[in-house]
């Protein structure tokens, strides 16, 4: 279910404070964050955003396009490549 | 036939009903047109005047995306979300469900007709 739009868009305020600081230096600068569940906003556009995905973090380049989409959509927690074929089984 | 915006509709068939063999319009919005031109949902298709057909068409040129425009709109969201690299872009590069659907059993649609692995090797003794 969708999120009322009474309360706006959710962002991680830490993460939101950061981003300020950054448009407000000119800086730019790899922003680390565990927080998946925040909402790209305008201000987040060409800034590069290290999102963790339980493992490692994952480098995402926010452009224009992502906006309203959450940060933890670009950084897949599940890594499938395929299943192993029959003769390697027990090598890996 | 009549034909509307680029499609034939069946003659023989309730406007409401024939209305909806055009993509993009279903019951509700049939019912809609058909409001706005003034035309009693019931009547079949042949017996619309031509006045009717085309306050009809006028309709749906003016404030319906239907056919070609909506089909291209939607493969241009499908695109938008391959081209960013979201998750439900990458379900829809590997056809499989976006929605959090399990993948063990079932998808059929998405995934299409059963692909089988390999058989198991049978047990010998």
């Amino acid at each position: 279910m969708a999120r009322s739009l009474k309360k706006g868009p959710y962002i991680d305020f830490r993460l939101a404070n950061k981003v300020d600081a950054m448009n407000d230096s000119g800086k730019k600068s790899v922003i680390k964050t565990w927080s998946r569940r925040s909402m790209i906003s305008p201000d987040f556009v060409g800034h590069t955003f290290a999102v963790h995905n339980g493992n490692k973090f994952i480098p995402v380049y926010v452009t224009e396009n992502m906006v309203g989409h959450k940060l933890g959509e670009f950084a897949p927690t599940r890594n499938f490549r395929g299943h192993i074929a029959k003769k390697d089984k027990g090598k890996r | 036939m009549a034909r509307i915006s680029g499609v034939d509709i069946p003659d023989n068939k309730r406007g409401l009903i024939s209305l909806t063999y055009i993509y993009g319009i279903g019951e509700s919005t049939a019912v809609e047109i058909l409001e706005r031109a003034g035309v009693d949902v019931n009547k079949k298709v042949q017996d619309w005047t031509d006045d009717e057909a085309n306050s009809i068409r006028t309709i749906i040129g003016d404030d319906y995306k239907v056919e070609g425009m909506l089909r291209s709109e939607v493969q241009a969201n499908i695109k938008r979300l391959m081209d960013i690299g979201c998750y439900r872009g990458l379900r829809h590069r590997r056809g499989l469900p976006l929605r959090g659907q399990r993948t063990k059993n079932n998808s059929r649609t998405r995934k299409g007709k059963r692909k089988t692995v390999a058989n198991k090797k049978k047990a010998t003794k």
